[in-house]
């Protein structure tokens, strides 16, 4: 008889990391006309889910597909998922048609998270486009439990039109502390709707009040977008070390399996999604990758 | 009250220039309101004033029969409120309204080019800020072609 070994073989794991559980949807919220924001509770009971800010799962659409989504609720609250989906292919079509009690699997957590216990003691600054909102509301709602371990703490966030600003209500919330900034621009509005900033996200970056030598920077949005905020943050004299972007590739098995995600030398999937600037510098001048 | 020269310090747009130059700028230059809704230019006017605003928020403006009027920028304290008085034909590109009460100082942008062509060393100066002012936006109207946030509604 073959002696029981005392770990699993690393195939168990990646087995295990590749079934999906099934959880069910419990609500959701529409935040633009092609976002929905889903919080979803385990369909086998279990109670709390822990994640870092910053990870993903892969959301299974029964007999669909599988799509990446971060997971953009609160760490602090990990009886209950949340993620923002934008509808933007079959898969996320099909989340955003989801309804309460409907059911759909989860794998996860996956990938790398924003350094939210690297940056105690220095200022934040968070710099989203779009979506990109979605994976860095868990490093607000980190830094705002934690509030006293930080220094300043800024968001500077942008979007198309002020129709798709995310999380309006909670942005409106944090303007009201006295304890962040908050920025918002959109790239265009009607003039008569919108009384707030308009223009591209960089023009707010030279508004924030930080020390650049003690700031982390945390960006996410879309690839052009970071490249711009990148180069204005570093204007404003901020290390390539102190600046995290996260990154968006096809993600498939979530593993470092598949190589759909490859960038470089890395896998989005299990080295990334939230990457440090000076490590992947050179791979984002990469037009083929 | 703080005169016009010591106001200029304030803007990065003239901040370190020398008292004379200031001065010299400053002579150019008045306080000015708008209040908010008013339009401080339209598209085509001459372009015979620019402003440095200091206090509000100035929407810029263009208009299509599709759209209507859309705002592409908005610009508050401390920043140049247009160039196209420094290059002929001396026309407004787009409009500019007062979003909220704004204060500026006006400047007389033909009195500031005799100043420059009698001083090339202040000219070249000047033309070195206004220039970065404009790469800055030239850079972000880049950004805002590329309309990088996905499908529109």
């Amino acid at each position: 008889m073959a002696a029981v070994p005392e770990r699993a073989p690393a195939g168990v794991a990646v087995v295990e990391a590749m079934a999906p559980s099934p959880w069910a949807v419990r609500r959701v919220k529409r935040e633009t006309h092609d976002t929905m924001t889903l919080a979803i509770e385990s369909a086998e009971g279990g109670g709390r889910y822990g994640f870092a800010p910053g990870q993903f799962n892969m959301l299974y659409v029964f007999g669909v597909g599988e799509a990446a989504i971060s997971i953009s609720g609160d760490p602090g609250a990990p009886q209950e998922l949340v993620h923002t989906v934008r509808a933007v292919g079959r898969v996320t079509n099909d989340i955003c048609r989801l309804r309460r009690g409907q059911t759909l699997g989860v794998r996860g957590p996956f990938g790398s998270a924003w350094p939210v216990d690297a940056a105690v003691g220095s200022d934040v600054l968070i710099v989203a486009g779009g979506i990109g909102l979605a994976p860095l509301r868990p490093v607000l709602y980190h830094v705002l439990a934690h509030r006293s371990e930080y220094g300043r703490v800024a968001l500077v966030y942008g979007a198309r039109t002020p129709g798709d600003l995310l999380y309006g209500p909670e942005l409106a919330r944090w303007r009201g502390r006295f304890d962040v900034q908050v920025e918002a621009t959109v790239d265009a509005a009607d003039p008569d709707a919108w009384h707030g900033h308009v223009g591209v996200v960089t023009t707010l970056i030279g508004r924030v009040e930080c020390e650049p030598a003690e700031t982390t920077a945390m960006v996410c949005g879309p690839e052009v977008m970071m490249r711009f905020t990148v180069a204005e943050l570093e204007k404003r004299g901020l290390a390539p070390e102190r600046i995290y972007l996260s990154m968006e590739r096809s993600m498939r098995c979530a593993v470092g399996l598949c190589g759909h995600c490859q960038f470089g030398p890395e896998f989005v999937c299990k080295d990334g999604p939230v990457f440090r600037y000076d490590r992947i510098a050179s791979w984002l001048r990469v037009r083929e990758l | 009250m703080r005169t016009i020269d010591a106001l200029l310090t304030d803007s990065p747009l003239f901040h370190g220039l020398s008292k004379d130059d200031l001065a010299m700028v400053a002579g150019c230059g008045s306080n000015v309101q708008f209040k908010a809704g008013t339009y401080l230019f339209h598209e085509g006017d001459p372009s015979d004033q620019f402003y440095l605003i200091r206090h509000g928020t100035v929407g810029l403006e263009l208009a299509s029969p599709e759209r209507g009027r859309v705002m592409f920028a908005t610009l508050g304290a401390g920043e140049l409120l247009g160039w196209s008085w420094l290059v002929p034909p001396y026309r407004k590109g787009c409009d500019a309204r007062a979003v909220d009460l704004v204060r500026a100082t006006a400047f007389d942008g033909a009195c500031i080019r005799k100043k420059c062509d009698e001083d090339p060393r202040l000219g070249y100066e000047l033309l070195k800020r206004v220039s970065r002012v404009v790469g800055e936006r030239l850079t972000a109207t880049r950004l805002q072609l590329l309309d990088v946030y996905g499908r529109r509604a």
